[in-house]
């Protein structure tokens, strides 16, 4: 593998890392809290992951359905708004960075050092409004406003239990996924271990504008339940714009469907199983003006999907999350050529095909302490390339935390939070070509009011 | 020999504490058994923050809150199946926390695993000694509802107003009757009557049967009187289907009351 291929996989890491650090963290709202006098706890596992009782409140368009849940029965003065921040100190360590042999001197060349930093930080302020604007039509916003910019992470209306049945329910806008296992609730936090890196591999090589089911994308929302809640549809289809307001970049609809089942098995809990899948197209390459791309005319589009399985699976007060996925990206994809410009193609390329998944155990003994523990990892089955390296993509990620909640109220939520994350890239060092290790530590406070 | 002494000896203790502490409360819904020291647990995640640490009504969000919070301590139950001024059966209790009640801060808690709820029903009963002391009443019977007719929404109508339903109830059903302002709960907080013309759902249940049963049960801790020797089943049927009439809108309800977990 050339050095030139390195870097390359390099600066995909780079832009990899850039896009996943706008992925927002997740949320409780203790809004609810307040409004039903519940604590966090009655919704949630832990805060932000919802437990079987919060799920089937979500899914009911935020009513509990005693009605009490219109906002003629709140108090004038009540507000349905929260704001959660994460004030942290964090250590990151990067083993093999590219750096300047001598500091500031751009032309001394190249090498790969190990690289430490550490401080105090703040992840930024999420600002979430949600609730029912009459009975049956639910919303929720949530700027996000970060240490330089404010964007509006979600912001979605929905019709629920539309001809009197929980089986239809319809919303549109900017929202999250129905997503096996919840991005925006992922109960880590630190830079290498607060995502789930399934939801956003994308193969060396590869330019799939897609970056993965685990941003909230713009669209429409078709979805269902059971009264319990243990059976649950949901049918998405969205524009190819990765979540991206304005104009799309891509002129095509992706669809994403969802759908689990849960069964009692008395003596350990809950066992939820479901299967998914993401079918879209991605464009190749854009209508230009004088070179430069023109906004919204992206075309020549080419086939891309996940699917997979996974399950949630409780043995009293442990549980577990499984997930596996299986990724596919056109050729033309998967090597970053334009679909009219076939003869760039390389030799021999093909689509390039992976297998991934992670599983997560919790071990919750009381509503205000869970141990969390996760590994992942990602396999290329095939690279788009053959000259590139058969393992190149390939990741491992380990992380280990806890959460205390030493305040959990109707009115507000607090919790001390350590994590530490492990996360190795195979051969991706930008210019010997070995692994590249990144670790991660994370203490601090992540509270909502 | 004295080792096995010592042993027996704590044994005997810890099963004292076991019993005294109530946390050897069990329930049975049908074939589930329900385990006080796993309703514990329960408790303290869904329950403590209206109910209170010991039961007894006073949570921290229960000052917010209208109707207050059920004490557990003094056994007195709404929604049952048995006699006025008895305990509920287990099957009671399991019910109110699957379905919840209707136009209260309490919600459905069906989520929630089966063993879970029949958990929690075994630790509800722990708080009051009266489920140790004293047996629930027998079920109350449910003739066969038969079928409404203009006579028979006539004849309950009739019923509603000579029995001084409508005292509390008003005229027209909406629960604002001359007394609605002077109603009270066993502890003394106001309560509000049942508003009949909003929706088809009621405080417990939501069948015809269910509110048969209640016109016989009548809702303890609460103005609403038993009607058991006050009407005829017959009668019971009539008022049944004069309330049905008053709702807005409307769907048949001559559903059998839920027997879940059995």
């Amino acid at each position: 593998m050339g050095i030139g291929t390195l870097k390359g996989i390099g600066l995909q890491l780079l832009a990899l890392g850039s896009l996943l650090a706008g992925v927002q963290p997740a949320y409780g709202i203790p809004a609810f809290a307040r409004k039903y006098g519940l604590p966090c706890s009655a919704c949630h596992e832990a805060w932000p992951m919802l437990n079987n009782f919060g799920q089937t409140f979500k899914d009911n368009g935020y009513q509990l359905g005693n009605e009490r849940d219109a906002p003629i029965y709140q108090e004038p003065s009540y507000w349905p708004i929260m704001f959660r921040t994460t004030p942290i100190w964090h250590r990151e360590n990067n083993n093999r960075q590219a750096v300047d042999l001598v500091p500031g001197n751009a032309s001394s060349g190249l090498v790969e050092s190990s690289v430490t930093t550490s401080g105090f930080d703040l992840q930024g302020v999420d600002v979430i409004t949600a609730g029912t604007l009459s009975k049956n039509i639910s919303f929720f916003v949530q700027p996000f406003i970060g240490n330089n910019s404010i964007s509006l992470a979600q912001a979605w209306a929905r019709f629920d239990n539309l001809a009197g049945t929980h089986w239809l329910n319809f919303k549109f806008g900017k929202f999250e996924l129905d997503e096996p296992i919840s991005q925006e609730r992922s109960l880590t936090l630190n830079n290498t271990g607060g995502l789930y890196y399934n939801y956003f591999f994308t193969p060396p090589g590869d330019n799939n504008f897609f970056a993965g089911i685990g941003f909230p994308q713009l669209g429409i929302e078709l979805s269902g339940h059971s009264g319990n809640d243990y059976t649950r549809y949901s049918v998405a289809m969205v524009t190819d714009s990765n979540g991206q307001t304005g104009l799309p970049s891509n002129q095509a609809y992706d669809v994403y469907a969802n759908f689990n089942q849960a069964f009692e098995a008395r003596w350990f809990g809950k066992q939820q199983v479901g299967v998914y899948g993401y079918f879209g197209q991605s464009p190749t390459f854009f209508q230009t003006s004088g070179g430069s791309p023109i906004p919204g005319t992206g075309t020549g589009n080419r086939s891309f999907y996940r699917l997979g399985a996974y399950g949630h699976w409780y043995i009293d007060k442990f549980d577990f999350y499984t997930f596996y996925m299986h990724g596919s990206d056109n050729v033309f994809l998967g090597n970053s050529v334009p679909a009219n410009q076939p003869s760039l193609l390389p030799l021999g390329a093909v689509g390039p095909t992976w297998n991934g998944g992670f599983v997560e155990g919790h071990y919750n003994p009381n509503p205000r302490l869970i141990l969390i523990g996760r590994y992942e990892l990602a396999r290329m089955s095939r690279e788009a390339n053959p000259t590139i390296r058969g393992n190149a993509g390939n990741l491992d990620s380990w992380t280990a935390g806890y959460r205390w909640y030493p305040i959990m109220s109707p009115r507000a939520g607090l919790a001390w939070v350590q994590e530490y994350s492990r996360l190795i890239n195979a051969g991706a060092a930008p210019l010997s070509g070995k692994d590249d290790i990144r670790n991660s530590y994370l203490m601090g406070f992540d509270f909502d009011f | 020999m004295r080792m096995k002494i010592t042993l027996a000896s704590c044994a005997v203790v810890v099963s004292l504490l076991w019993s005294v502490t109530g946390l050897a409360q069990e329930s049975h819904i049908g074939n589930l058994v329900g385990h006080a020291n796993r309703g514990k647990a329960l408790y303290q995640r869904y329950c403590i923050f209206c109910h209170g640490e010991y039961g007894d009504g006073t949570g921290e969000s229960a000052p917010y809150l209208d109707p207050k919070p059920r004490d557990f301590t003094k056994a007195v139950f709404k929604c049952r199946s048995t006699p006025s001024g008895s305990l509920p059966l287990d099957s009671d209790l399991y019910a109110t926390i699957s379905r919840g009640v209707h136009a209260s801060g309490m919600p459905s808690w069906k989520p929630l695993l089966r063993q879970e709820r029949a958990d929690l029903v075994a630790y509800v009963k722990t708080f009051s000694s009266a489920f140790q002391e004293e047996k629930p009443g027998e079920s109350v019977s449910i003739p066969p509802e038969p079928l409404s007719s203009p006579e028979s929404i006539k004849r309950g109508g009739e019923l509603f107003q000579s029995l001084n339903c409508w005292s509390c109830h008003g005229k027209d059903g909406r629960g604002h009757g001359p007394s609605a302002a002077t109603l009270t709960d066993s502890k003394g907080y106001p309560i509000t009557p049942f508003d009949f013309t909003t929706g088809s759902r009621f405080k417990c249940g939501d069948s015809d049967p269910e509110m048969f049963r209640d016109l016989v049960t009548g809702l303890d801790g609460t103005p609403m009187p038993s009607f058991a020797n006050a009407m005829t089943p017959d009668q019971r049927w009539d008022v049944v289907h004069y309330i049905r009439s008053l709702h807005v809108s409307r769907k048949p309800r001559g559903m059998k009351i839920q027997s879940e977990g059995q």
